[in-house]
């Protein structure tokens, strides 16, 4: 019955927001070729890299190339989805209405993480898959059940990661207000997930394993995929994607004790 | 259009600069977060890729520290305020004003240079404690060009980005263009990769376009490495100068055509 009542809720989410945001077409447009040329770009920076050597971190060009495909997925997700709800949350906190938030009688975490949706991020995810299918032909990948079950659930884990780091980072505002800076350092920190975990030095590694758990979000689904992923790095994945989930949802329900509205 | 003189500048300088002090953990942040060449660093290094463009591995962190200098001190974020007004209809008060409200942006900037300042030195402090080796003190002619061409790095940004801010006079949304533009000042300014890394296909025709001017040549000047100077200067001027017309009539046609919000 409840869950009943949040997909119909969501749906209507879907249908406004989506026809506020074609309000801007050219707008909607212009963010179609911008997700195009940065996937150019970085596909250049690793041509770049693969002049004269054949293998970054122990990987390939073609097997670079599927990270930069689960790379392409995630930040479209995160476009589509983290960024234009989540920054939002500096703006009900500045301007209180936040209180409306917490009044409707609906959780205040889904309201807030799934309000909004920019259409301009479909088409990041769709060119993300491109390549993965791409990348299968170039790899010969041999696709089965277990392969593609393995995949979807490593894929999962880690939205389930990204999204819990952004909640983090944006519930801090209860604290410090201003805080929409502090989603630019993830961000900046994100974009090192477009990039093998092994090509990086050791103590990097370890910070983006533990501190910031980055290396998970591209470089185990991107193992999957190549059939080399340890069975302990897919448990581990599934446990992190665990924990920081449940804990961006204490967290969240623990700032809100401290939520004082505005001018109050 | 353009009547500034000298007490006005100094006042705009120092409102934005009391201002900007008061979101210190801010700029703080904007600061940690322009630390991606150090990512790229590491890559590098970690698999000798710079082998092939005969750069040690000193020089090309020295590279890289001075990339994240001159990113930090030219950064611009013109369009986002701008638009943000616009569409609030803050512009109006600023147009009645005998002042250009570009200028109140450009103070913006500086100040939050001058802010943003002992945050970087606090990294780059960091950057040489870990990379011990990489110390150097470039001579004080380097040092004061590489300063010049971070400044005419900034104007061209910043006129890039005035420019496209005209635009919110049509669009009312006009980010989304500044986000199509930094695509390639991110992989073509030598932020990721030095520009002399890049293959001969592309460098047969980047050194005409302005992106190689707004990291490349300031961080080669200020890391010592090979760059030729005089062209790079004349490059840089001619994109000003090219730049600022269309910026001026741009601005003159937006303001004509620009209607307060709620009419």
């Amino acid at each position: 019955m409840k869950l009943k009542k949040y997909i119909k809720i969501y749906s209507l989410f879907l249908s406004t927001s989506i026809a506020s945001e074609l309000e801007y077409k050219t707008n909607v447009i212009i963010d179609f070729i911008t997700a195009i040329l940065s996937l150019v770009g970085s596909v250049f920076l690793l041509t770049i890299f693969f002049q004269n050597t054949d293998n970054i971190g122990g990987w390939d060009f073609e097997q670079a190339l599927i990270i930069q495909g689960i790379y392409t997925i995630l930040n479209g997700i995160t476009n589509t989805w983290f960024n234009p709800n989540l920054t939002e949350i500096v703006k009900h906190i500045r301007e209180g209405t936040l209180d409306f938030v917490l009044l409707k009688p609906l959780d205040s975490q889904f309201f807030i993480s799934l309000n909004k949706i920019a259409p301009a991020g479909f088409l990041e995810i769709i060119l993300g898959f491109a390549l993965l299918f791409y990348c299968i032909g170039i790899n010969q990948i041999n696709i089965n059940f277990s392969f593609l079950l393995l995949c979807l659930i490593t894929l999962c884990c880690s939205i389930v990661i990204l999204y819990s780091l952004w909640f983090l980072i944006s519930t801090t505002t209860i604290w410090f207000v201003k805080t929409w800076n502090a989603t630019e350092v993830l961000r900046s920190f994100l974009y090192i997930g477009r990039f093998p975990l092994n090509s990086f030095s050791f103590s990097l590694r370890i910070f983006f394993s533990i501190f910031v758990p980055i290396a998970f979000i591209t470089t185990i689904p991107s193992e999957v995929f190549l059939g080399i992923a340890l069975i302990w790095e897919i448990s581990l994945e599934i446990i992190v994607a665990i924990v920081f989930f449940l804990v961006s949802r204490r967290f969240w329900l623990f700032a809100l004790k401290y939520y004082t509205s505005a001018s109050s | 259009m353009f009547n500034l003189n000298k007490n006005k500048l100094i006042t705009l300088l120092k409102v934005q600069y009391s201002n900007m002090l008061e979101y210190r953990v801010e700029i703080a942040l904007w600061a940690i977060s322009g630390i991606i060449p150090f990512f790229m660093l590491n890559i590098w290094t970690n698999n000798n890729l710079n082998e092939s463009i005969n750069l040690s591995n000193v020089m090309l962190s020295r590279y890289f520290l001075s990339a994240f200098f001159v990113r930090q001190f030219s950064v611009v974020w013109v369009v986002f305020t701008f638009e943000e007004d616009a569409l609030l209809g803050k512009i109006s008060p600023y147009l009645i004003q005998p002042l250009n409200p570009f200028f109140r942006y450009f103070a913006q900037h500086l100040a939050e240079q001058i802010t943003r300042f002992p945050f970087a030195i606090i990294i780059a402090l960091i950057f040489f404690l870990i990379n011990p080796e990489s110390i150097w003190i470039p001579n004080l002619s380097l040092f004061l060009l590489a300063c010049f061409s971070t400044f005419f790095s900034f104007l061209i940004q910043f006129l890039i980005q005035s420019i496209i801010a005209c635009f919110c006079f049509w669009t009312e949304k006009a980010s989304s263009i500044e986000r199509l533009l930094f695509i390639p000042t991110l992989f073509l300014s030598g932020l990721l990769a030095p520009v002399i890394s890049f293959p001969e296909y592309v460098k047969s025709w980047i050194y005409l376009t302005p992106f190689p001017y707004l990291i490349d040549f300031p961080a080669n000047i200020l890391s010592g490495n090979n760059t030729n100077i005089i062209s790079g200067f004349f490059m840089q001027i001619f994109w000003i100068s090219v730049l600022f017309p269309i910026f001026k009539r741009t601005w003159s046609l937006g303001t004509k055509k620009y209607t307060a919000m709620g009419s």
